[in-house]
């Protein structure tokens, strides 16, 4: 499907790194683990037609925003003719930490959604990705949205971390039923939730 | 002469540090042929003095830009539950002893640390039954860990967007 001289893909990805859940809250707001390792791992195996690629990530994560440029470095030096690829990071704040209360959450989770919508509203992506909580399901809503209201149609695609084996996260409990594909790594969670997909171990 | 590699990622887990770093411990690592253990000890509050002997080092950090380094020097990899960390350990083909937090609530790591041990890849434990665990295992009994195959989802994605047929 590759027409002379123009990416096939016709525009814009967004990626979402979201933190991983950690148990643990740390007051300096450092993020803990692996999600985004998790999400570049799967970024590396996408070709070029995937650009520009938008990341959006908690406004305390750090970490993330360096592997990404990391990434996008590494990227760009294997492969020369990738040097022009943009790629932009954005931050949105966390809808909730972890254990944060359910009331409180509500609120925090609105006012993550008034800054995401804008964000999707702008970008009209083709194609939103993403792995997990924090920042997820507000961009996964907007980008429903921009759905509903006839501006855009963006596939969601959400992939379940490989620490998911038997039970899904709580992102991938909502986000299982708003989510065009819905991918797990193990058999246990493809036989619990049949309408999802199975690639078996993709990172 | 082999190095055992201790990591709680970038959590904090005192116990686990408190555990191997005791006088019996180390004796015990010694004697199973380790003559030098690192402790990557991230958040915890439990600091070990570091220390170097003739027959025995103990290294003590909190964080590193990437581990991979210490991770590749080691005979053994003793890990938080984290996937980073096991994942990490795995690939590079290293035995790998996981310790599970117990005082982490609704702990979900656990499924992923219990799948790998199902498949063989690796032993777990909590910090009572380590020193038992590392007496009594047999490192040889465990199977090489496959890698993922993101190629899969790319081709998979491809489909999605429309680049593949």
């Amino acid at each position: 499907m590759l027409t002379q001289g123009t990416p096939s893909a016709r525009g814009k990805f967004v990626f979402q790194n979201p933190s991983s859940e950690s148990e643990q809250k740390n007051p300096e707001g450092v993020i803990h683990g692996g999600h985004t390792t998790e999400i570049l791992r799967l970024l590396g195996s996408l070709s070029n037609a995937y650009s520009p690629r938008h990341y959006v990530i908690a406004d305390t994560d750090e970490m993330s925003a360096n592997k990404i440029n990391s990434f996008e470095l590494d990227r760009a030096d294997r492969d020369p003719s990738n040097m022009y690829t943009k790629y932009y990071i954005h931050r949105i704040p966390r809808s909730r930490e972890v254990r944060q209360s359910w009331p409180s959450t509500v609120f925090t989770t609105l006012h993550s959604m008034w800054l995401s919508f804008p964000l999707i509203h702008q970008v009209k992506p083709d194609l939103v990705l993403c792995n997990g909580p924090g920042t997820c399901v507000p961009i996964c809503v907007s980008a429903l949205l921009l759905g509903i209201l006839g501006i855009k149609k963006v596939i969601i695609v959400y992939v379940e971390s490989v620490c998911r084996v038997e039970t899904l996260s709580l992102s991938g409990k909502i986000l299982f039923h708003l989510s065009d594909y819905f991918i797990v790594q193990w058999p246990a969670l493809k036989e619990k939730y049949p309408k999802s997909v199975y690639l078996g171990r993709i990172v | 002469m082999k190095c055992a590699f201790v990591t709680v990622g970038t959590t904090s887990f005192d116990d686990l540090i408190a555990c191997v770093s005791a006088p019996d411990s180390l004796q015990k690592i010694e004697s199973l042929g380790y003559n030098r253990l690192i402790l990557q000890i991230g958040r915890g509050t439990v600091v070990p003095e570091p220390f170097s002997t003739e027959s025995f080092t103990l290294d003590v950090y909190r964080y590193k830009d990437s581990l991979k380094e210490d991770i590749r020097k080691a005979d053994l990899v003793i890990s938080h539950a984290g996937a980073g960390s096991c994942l990490e350990a795995l690939e590079k083909g290293k035995p790998l002893v996981v310790v599970i937090n117990e005082k982490l609530m609704n702990n979900h790591q656990l499924e992923l640390a219990k799948q790998l041990h199902k498949e063989g890849h690796l032993f777990y434990c909590t910090c009572s039954t380590l020193p038992g665990l590392l007496q009594s295992m047999d490192l040889s009994t465990l199977k090489c860990y496959p890698p993922g195959q993101p190629e899969k989802f790319s081709a998979f994605l491809d489909k999605v967007v429309g680049l593949q047929k």
